[in-house]
């Protein structure tokens, strides 16, 4: 077998060359990735807190929250939002299929969060909760200022890899037609048949992108680290 | 809001369109789960060997395929395979191989948690009693090791028979696939969605419900 990198400078019939379009296939999965990770953090980390609170109401919302995002294949739920639910709600019809994607993998990522969330909390010494009620403030106010600075800078590792996950995960947005790497993947490798040239290229970028997340994951955990505690280290 | 109809959906439809569909994706599961742990054993022996040139393939084999997005692994394999055999193979087949050698990657990482959790004072025990590796392998720590780790073996196997969906990529006939199929003959895609995601909730949710069950009752207490 012959390499031939020369197909990437082709032109693909639309006035730019396999490149560009790899280029710009990159930067949708980095869209997607990234929005999803933003709607996953801020919907788990919701989630995994209501699951420690003293109400069971808050606490079956979450744990529903989780138990239903999380038993369901990404590839489903994908479908559920980008067939079901616009022909559903018809209000929603008019919505990109670029934000069903976000919150399809949003969501089903938020699970996963939820569930580290919840797991950093109950780590903590139950006397922290009690010591921060003892000196009179109120249950958002000892989340917020005496278990979640902690808890957050446990659970920083396997965020990490939850980010990672993600970047993998948006791979599957190649179903509702997203122009992203996999997509590209499948359409340039029927267009140029070099397809061993393609999935290098497209794999290669997955892994600089999981590698990248990995470094800005580990810069934040050394910022904020503090010394001489958990998650801390030095 | 549009009215959903589920009228269509009788048994013609699920013993049509739908089981066939099932079969394959349990197929696959047990397949997947049985090659990829025997498989994903072999792999964590050798990481935990402690000689380089066992650990180095081993440790490239799993950090590579875990690295990867599983739907680029399909196509992948999908491409190779037949440039390799030289002649096409159906998406089922390739489907198979393809999960089983991802799966392994991931089940070798569970075996080598599960492996290094037993103390190493086990290991020591074993050899002081004048066992050899395989015999302290076989008899101290693996079955201790098998206890801990089958609820993360078991919960793994929830998350391959998820991820049986993505076969989507090659157009292998799943689960998914059968209700899709289902939806566009009688044009009702947006019900066969529905019942598609209850369907695998239902599956998922009562087996992880079992694995929850299972890990309180087989917890060795130290």
């Amino acid at each position: 077998m012959k390499w031939d990198w020369q197909v990437f400078f082709q032109d693909t019939g639309g006035g730019q060359t396999y490149l560009e379009w790899l280029m710009s296939a990159w930067g949708w999965t980095l869209s997607v990735a990234l929005c999803a990770l933003v709607v996953a953090l801020l919907v788990g980390s919701l989630m995994g807190i209501l699951r420690t609170v003293p109400n069971k109401w808050l606490v079956l919302l979450g744990n529903s929250w989780t138990e239903l995002f999380r038993n369901i294949p990404l590839l489903v739920q994908i479908f559920l939002w980008y067939h079901v639910i616009p022909s559903i709600f018809l209000t929603l019809r008019g919505v990109p299929s670029f934000v069903l994607v976000v919150f399809a993998l949003g969501f089903f990522t938020s699970a996963r969060i939820a569930e580290q969330v919840k797991a950093g909390i109950q780590t903590l010494p139950k006397g922290q909760r009690y010591a921060g009620l003892a000196v009179g403030l109120t249950l958002p106010q000892t989340y917020r200022y005496v278990l979640l600075p902690m808890a957050f800078r446990i659970v920083i590792p396997p965020l990490t890899s939850e980010s990672m996950n993600i970047i993998k995960n948006s791979s599957v947005a190649f179903a509702v037609s997203i122009a992203e790497l996999t997509m590209f993947a499948m359409q340039a490798q029927e267009e140029t048949s070099r397809g061993i040239e393609i999935y290098l290229a497209v794999t290669g970028l997955y892994f600089i992108s999981a590698f990248a997340i990995n470094r800005i994951a580990l810069f934040i955990e050394n910022r904020v680290q503090v010394p001489g505690m958990i998650g801390g280290g030095k | 809001m549009t009215a959903l109809d589920f009228s269509f959906f009788n048994w013609n439809v699920i013993s049509g369109f739908v089981i066939k569909g099932f079969f394959f994706s349990i197929q696959l599961t047990l397949i997947a789960m049985i090659g990829g742990i025997a498989l994903g054993t072999v792999l964590a022996l050798m990481r935990l060997s402690g000689k380089p040139w066992l650990v180095m393939p081993a440790a490239a084999y799993v950090n590579t395929l875990r690295s990867i997005p599983l739907v680029m692994v399909i196509l992948w394999f999908f491409l190779l395979i037949p440039l390799l055999i030289g002649r096409p193979m159906g998406a089922e087949l390739s489907a198979i191989i393809t999960f089983t050698v991802f799966e392994a990657a991931y089940y070798s990482e569970i075996m080598r948690a599960g492996i290094q959790s037993v103390p190493k004072g086990q290991v020591y025990a074993g050899y002081a009693v004048g066992m050899n590796y395989a015999q302290c392998m076989q008899l101290v720590v693996l079955p201790q090791a098998f206890r801990n780790m089958l609820p993360v073996l078991l919960t793994q196997t929830i998350i391959l028979f998820q991820d049986t969906s993505l076969v989507y990529a090659i157009g292998a006939y799943d689960l998914l696939k059968g209700f899709e199929v289902a939806g566009k003959n009688f044009n009702r895609p947006v019900e066969t969605y529905l019942v598609a995601a209850v369907v695998y909730f239902i599956i998922c949710f009562s087996l992880s419900m079992l694995v929850r069950r299972l890990q309180q009752k087989i917890q060795i207490i130290r």
